[in-house]
C-alpha cells in the first residue's frame, strides 16, 4: 500500500455530479430518432386458456405499425432457468417454457399475451385496449403449500404437477438430524412465513430495441445489473441471434435490488419489433406494470426446529419451507431458494446437525425470484426468530444462548454441515460492538421510561451470515449452475498515463465509478482522477456476470486488481528497458519505478508514454501497449457477519410499531470507501425494516395482486425509520481474495427483519402478553390481535 | 392540440400539446428536460417534483395546458452555472444518493421545504419527505443532506 493509500478514504461520489444536476442518462430518458413506442396487453386474471386473440381493430387504429401475439413467437426459445435443481429422488427439477408472450395460457394477472407497436406511446396503449381476447378463466393455485398438493388445477399442465422440485440439503444429513431432534432434551419448533415482496426499484424497467437492417446488427437499450448476462440469455436461448450481432447497454439504471438481473419478455419483444418494422421500439413500464411484472422477492412458508440441550448448546436445526417460485421460473429463481438459502442454515453457529427441505412450488402469481439478500434474508429470519423463541423458553438472554454457540475464531476455517466452509470471522466481536452502541446495559432504563408514556418497549437482537461474492464456478458448477460466476476487467493505460477500466460489474447506486478507481490507484500510485471506470456497455466491457449478490468488490474487484497487477509486471519490463536494468532488478512503489541502489527512476506516466511510442522497444521481449485483462474466478465464497439490534415502542392502544433505535454492527472484512458501505448499510436496513413492518405483495384468493400500487404497497418513508448506528470496525479480512473484502450490499436486508420481529414480541411480552411469534409485516393489526390474547 | 407558453428554468417556451399531455411529459420529451423522473402512475414517489411558481408540485399530476404563463423550475435550472444549489451540494457531501432516480425530487421537496422552514429539524424533513420516496438510501444521509444544506449541524450518529 502507497505512503498514501486512498483505500479506507471517502471521496465524494464522482457519479454524483450527474444524478443531482439532473444530467443523469436512464434508458426512459433515450431518444432515438425515428422512435415508436411499445406497450403490451396484460391478462386480468391469473390463470385463463386462451381461445382467441383478435387484434384487427388494433391494428386499424391510428398510428399502430404492429401488433404481436403469442403465436408469433411460438418457434423462438425460451427464458430459460438458470440453475437446475435436482430433487431428494435424483430427478431434474421441471422446467416449463417461459415464452416472450404467453401462447395457450396466461398464467398470472400481468401476463402479457399481446404488444402493439405505435407512433406515440398514447397511441400503443389505446390499441391496446382494442384488441379482443377471449380468455376462459381458470381456478387459480396462489398459495405455495396449497397448490404442491393440487394436482388439478396446474399452473403448467405438460409438467404434470406444480411441484418444480423437492430439494433436500444436505440429503445424507437427513436421518442423523431426524433421530437427534428425536432425541433431544428440548426441541423449538416456529412455524412462519417470510412475506412476499415487490422489489420496487425506483426507475421502472424500460427497454429499447434498435435494428439496423444495414449491417444486419441489433442494440438493446434496457435496464439491466448484468448486460452480458442478457445479452447471452437473448442470443443463445430466446431470439437466437448470434452474440456478435447483438450490443446490449445498460446506461444508468435506476436501482435494481435484485429485480433487473433477469431478462425479461419485453426485452426480446422490443428487438423483434425493431426488426420488423425498422424503426427503434421503446417500452417503459408503468409502476403497476412493475408490480405485476418484477420478480418478486421472498414468499416462503417454513417450519424450522431447533434441538438443543437444557442449557441452549445446539444439536441440530431442521427445516421444512415450501418456496412460491411464480407462474414461471425466472433466471435464478430455482437457486434462491435452496443453494442461496439451504447453505446458510448452519448460521453463525457450531451445530453438529442441519437439514433442509425445499419444495419450490409455481403458482399463478408473478414470478419469485432473487430480491436484495436472496435467500440469505429468509433463512436469517427463520433462524433467528426461532433460536429467540428457544431462548424464551429456556429462561436464557438471546445474546447469551448466540454467544454460546457461535463458531470460535481458532475454529475457522469451519466447515459447516450444509456444504460452505467459511474461511474466517468473529461473531463475539461484533456482538461486542454492539453491546455497546446499541447501549444493551441502559436498556431497562429506556424500557422503564417508554413505559410511563403507555408504550411498551422491546430489544430485538439477531445475529447474522451470509455467502456473498458468488461465486466459485467450479463449486456453482457441481451444484447445478449453467453459469460460471467470475468477473472481469480490462485496464488500459493511455498513452498520457489516464487509465481506462473497463467493468463487467455494473453500478445501480453502488458508487464503483468512485470506488473501483480508489483500488487502482492505490496500485498504480497516481491520483484517483486519472482513472475512469466503464461499464454498461457489451460492445466495451470484457465478458463479466454483473452486479448482484454483493459480489462486485469482492469479484470484479478482484478482477481489477489483478488486471492492474498485469499492468504493473509488463511496466515493470519497460522500465527495466527505459533505465537499461535487467527486468527483476525493478522496483515499483508509489507511482515511481526505479532500481535499488541507483539513482535511477522513471515515473508512471512516463513508462505509459513509452508503451506507445516504441520507437526502440526491444519488441522481441516486450509487446507495445499497456492493456491487461483479468478474469477472476474466486477461491471461495465470502462472508459477512455481523450483530443487529432493533429497538422498537409498541402502542398499547393500536398495536403500532415504531423504530426507535436500529444499531448494525458489521464484518465486511476491509472496506475500501467507509461512506459507501455505510451508504448501503443504510439502505438494506431500511429494505428489511420495510418487509418486517409494512411491506406486502399481497395476492387474494383469486389471484389478484390487491397490493399493486404505491397506494396500498407500503414503501418506507423517511418518517418510518430512525437514523441508523452502524459500525464495520470489526474486521476479519476476507482469505482468498486480493483486496480481503467480503461484500456490504445485502446485510442490512438480512439481519434486519428478525431483530425488528425479536423486538416486537419482546415488548409484548413486556406487556404480559405471551405471544410467540407475529407473522411479517408485524402491522398495528396483527400486533393488536395479538395483544388481545 | 393546444398552444402553451411558458417560462422553464428562465426560459419562454412555446409548445403544441395534446389536452392530456402531462407537465412531466412535456418536460421529458419535448423540452429534453430528462432530470425529472417518473417512477409510479399515483403520484407518490416524487420522483417528478418540480417547482411552478415557486411551490412544489408533481409534474405527473399537472396538465401542460394548465400552466400558461407559468414559470417551471426543473432539477437543470437549480445550479448557478457551474456552482451547484447548496442542497445539491449537500446530497454530494452526504452521500445523499445511490441511484440518483429518486434525487431530482428530493432535491426539488427539499428546496420548497427549506423555502418555506428554514431550519426544521430532522422530524420535520422527515414528515415533509413523506411524497418522495428512495429505495436506496434509507433516507439516512438524505435527512443528514437537508439538515446540513439548512445551515444546521447534521444529527449526530455514531460511526461516521
Amino acid at each position: 500500500m502507497p505512503k498514501d493509500s486512498v483505500i479506507g478514504t471517502s471521496p465524494k461520489r464522482r457519479e454524483d455530479q450527474r444524478f443531482i444536476t439532473g444530467e443523469g442518462r436512464y434508458t426512459d430518458d433515450i431518444q432515438l430518432q425515428g422512435q415508436t413506442f411499445a406497450a403490451f396487453a396484460r391478462s386480468d386474471v391469473a390463470a385463463g386458456k386462451i381461445n382467441r386473440i383478435d387484434t384487427s381493430k388494433a391494428a386499424a387504429m391510428p398510428g399502430v405499425l404492429a401488433v404481436f401475439t403469442g403465436e408469433d413467437f411460438a418457434e423462438v426459445g425460451g427464458n430459460p432457468a438458470g440453475w437446475l435443481i435436482h430433487s431428494r429422488d435424483g430427478e431434474p427439477m421441471k422446467e416449463p417454457k417461459r415464452p416472450v408472450l404467453a401462447h395457450g395460457k396466461v398464467r398470472h394477472v400481468g401476463d402479457a399475451y399481446a404488444a402493439v407497436i405505435a407512433e406515440t406511446a398514447e397511441q400503443a396503449r389505446d390499441a391496446v385496449e382494442a384488441i379482443e381476447a377471449d380468455i376462459t378463466p381458470l381456478t387459480p393455485v396462489i398459495d405455495a403449500k396449497a397448490a404442491a398438493s393440487d394436482t388439478e388445477h396446474l399452473v403448467h399442465d405438460e409438467i404434470g404437477t406444480n411441484i418444480c422440485f423437492d430439494w433436500g440439503w444436505i440429503e445424507d444429513n437427513r436421518e442423523a438430524v431426524d433421530e437427534a431432534i428425536r432425541s433431544a432434551p428440548h426441541v423449538t419448533t416456529l412455524e412462519l412465513v417470510n412475506n412476499r415482496l415487490a422489489p420496487n426499484a425506483m426507475e421502472p424497467r424500460a427497454s429499447i430495441g434498435v435494428y439496423n437492417k444495414g449491417t444486419d446488427e441489433y442494440t438493446l437499450y434496457t435496464t439491466s445489473q448484468n448486460p452480458h448476462l442478457t445479452r447471452l440469455l437473448v442470443c443463445a436461448f430466446v431470439l437466437g441471434v448470434p452474440e456478435n450481432k447483438l450490443t446490449v447497454i445498460a446506461p444508468d439504471v435506476g436501482g435494481g435490488f435484485g429485480s433487473k438481473i433477469y431478462h425479461y419478455g419485453e426485452e426480446a419483444l422490443v428487438l423483434a419489433a425493431a426488426k420488423k418494422i425498422g424503426r427503434p421500439v421503446k417500452w417503459t413500464a408503468s409502476r403497476s406494470e412493475s408490480f405485476l411484472t418484477d420478480a418478486h422477492g421472498r414468499d416462503h412458508k417454513t417450519k424450522i426446529e431447533i434441538a438443543c440441550e437444557k442449557d441452549g448448546k445446539f444439536i441440530a436445526f431442521r427445516t421444512e419451507t415450501y418456496a412460491n417460485l411464480g407462474a414461471y421460473l425466472s433466471n435464478f429463481s430455482t437457486v434462491t431458494p435452496t443453494f442461496l438459502h439451504g447453505t446458510l442454515m448452519n448460521g453463525n453457529y457450531d451445530v453438529p446437525h442441519v437439514y433442509v427441505n425445499v419444495k419450490g412450488v409455481m403458482t399463478n402469481t408473478a414470478p419469485v425470484d432473487a430480491y436484495r439478500g436472496a435467500g440469505r434474508p429468509e433463512a436469517t429470519f427463520s433462524l433467528e426468530r426461532a433460536i429467540d423463541k428457544c431462548a424464551r423458553e429456556l429462561g436464557m438472554d438471546p445474546i447469551e444462548i448466540r454467544r454460546k454457540n457461535f463458531i470460535r475464531p481458532d475454529q475457522f476455517p469451519y466447515m459447516t454441515q450444509v456444504g460452505l466452509e467459511y474461511d474466517t470471522g468473529n461473531y463475539d466481536a461484533t456482538m461486542d460492538i454492539l453491546e455497546k452502541q446499541a447501549d444493551v446495559a441502559g436498556f431497562a432504563a429506556r424500557r422503564k421510561e417508554s413505559e410511563a408514556r403507555g408504550k411498551l418497549r422491546g430489544l430485538g437482537i439477531a445475529s447474522y451470515i451470509e455467502a456473498c461474492g458468488i461465486a466459485p464456478s467450479n463449486v456453482v458448477g457441481a451444484l447445478g449452475s449453467r453459469v460460471g460466476l467470475y468477473d472481469s476487467a480490462t485496464v488500459r493505460v493511455n498513452a498520457t498515463g489516464t487509465v481506462s477500466v473497463m467493468v463487467g460489474a455494473h453500478s445501480h447506486g453502488q458508487g464503483h465509478e468512485t470506488a473501483f478507481p480508489q483500488i487502482v490507484a492505490d496500485r498504480l500510485g497516481i491520483d484517483q482522477s486519472l482513472i475512469e471506470i466503464v461499464h454498461g456497455d457489451t460492445s466495451k466491457i470484457p465478458f463479466g456476470m454483473g452486479t448482484y449478490g454483493s459480489r462486485s468488490l469482492a469479484v470484479c474487484g478482484s478482477a481489477v486488481c489483478n488486471a492492474t497487477d498485469k499492468i504493473i509486471a509488463k511496466a515493470k519490463l519497460i522500465a527495466a528497458h527505459m533505465m537499461e536494468a535487467g527486468d527483476a532488478e525493478v522496483d515499483f512503489e508509489d507511482g515511481v519505478f526505479s532500481v535499488p541502489g541507483t539513482n535511477k527512476n522513471v515515473p508512471f506516466g512516463d513508462v505509459a508514454l513509452k508503451a506507445y511510442i516504441p520507437h526502440d522497444f526491444p519488441l522481441e521481449h516486450v509487446e507495445p501497449g499497456l492493456e491487461e485483462t483479468a478474469f477472476y474466478d474466486p477461491a471461495n465464497f465470502t462472508y459477512p457477519a455481523g450483530a443487529y439490534a432493533c429497538e422498537v415502542e409498541v402502542d398499547k392502544e393500536t398495536g403500532k410499531v415504531e423504530v426507535v433505535a436500529f444499531s448494525a454492527a458489521d464484518d465486511f472484512g476491509n472496506v475500501i470507501n467507509p461512506m459507501i458501505v455505510e451508504g448501503q448499510v443504510h439502505g438494506g436496513l431500511t429494505q428489511g425494516i420495510g418487509q418486517a413492518l409494512i411491506e406486502h405483495a399481497v395476492y387474494d384468493d383469486t389471484g389478484q395482486l390487491v397490493a399493486g400500487s404505491y397506494m396500498d404497497y407500503v414503501m418506507p418513508r423517511a418518517d418510518d425509520v430512525p437514523m441508523f448506528d452502524v459500525d464495520h470496525s470489526s474486521v476479519t479480512a476476507c482469505t482468498h481474495n486480493p483486496l480481503g473484502v467480503k461484500g456490504c450490499g445485502e446485510a442490512g436486508a438480512i439481519g434486519s427483519p428478525p431483530a425488528l420481529v425479536n423486538a416486537v414480541i419482546d415488548a409484548l411480552h413486556s406487556g404480559g402478553h405471551k405471544v410467540d411469534h407475529i407473522d411479517m409485516p408485524v402491522t398495528p393489526e396483527r400486533v393488536w390481535a395479538a395483544m388481545q390474547g | 392540440m393546444a398552444s402553451v407558453s411558458m417560462t422553464v428554468n428562465g426560459k419562454a417556451v412555446s409548445k403544441e400539446i395534446e389536452g392530456r399531455t402531462l407537465l412531466v411529459d412535456l418536460l421529458r420529451t419535448q423540452l429534453n428536460l430528462t432530470g425529472t423522473h417518473v417512477g409510479c402512475d399515483t403520484s407518490q414517489c416524487g420522483a417528478c417534483v418540480v417547482h411552478v411558481d415557486g411551490e412544489a408540485v408533481k409534474a405527473c399530476t399537472v396538465f401542460a395546458a394548465e400552466l400558461e404563463g407559468a414559470e417551471i423550475t426543473t432539477i437543470e435550472g437549480m445550479a448557478t452555472g457551474d456552482e451547484l444549489h447548496p442542497i445539491q451540494a449537500a446530497f454530494r457531501e452526504y452521500h445523499g444518493l445511490q441511484c440518483g432516480f429518486c434525487t431530482p425530487g428530493m432535491i426539488m421537496s427539499a428546496a420548497a421545504l427549506l423555502k418555506e422552514n428554514p431550519k426544521p429539524t430532522e422530524q420535520e424533513v422527515r414528515d415533509y419527505l413523506e411524497g418522495n420516496i428512495c429505495r436506496c438510501t434509507g433516507y439516512h444521509n438524505i435527512v443528514k443532506a437537508i439538515m446540513a444544506a439548512s445551515g444546521q449541524d447534521v444529527p449526530a450518529v455514531a460511526a461516521e
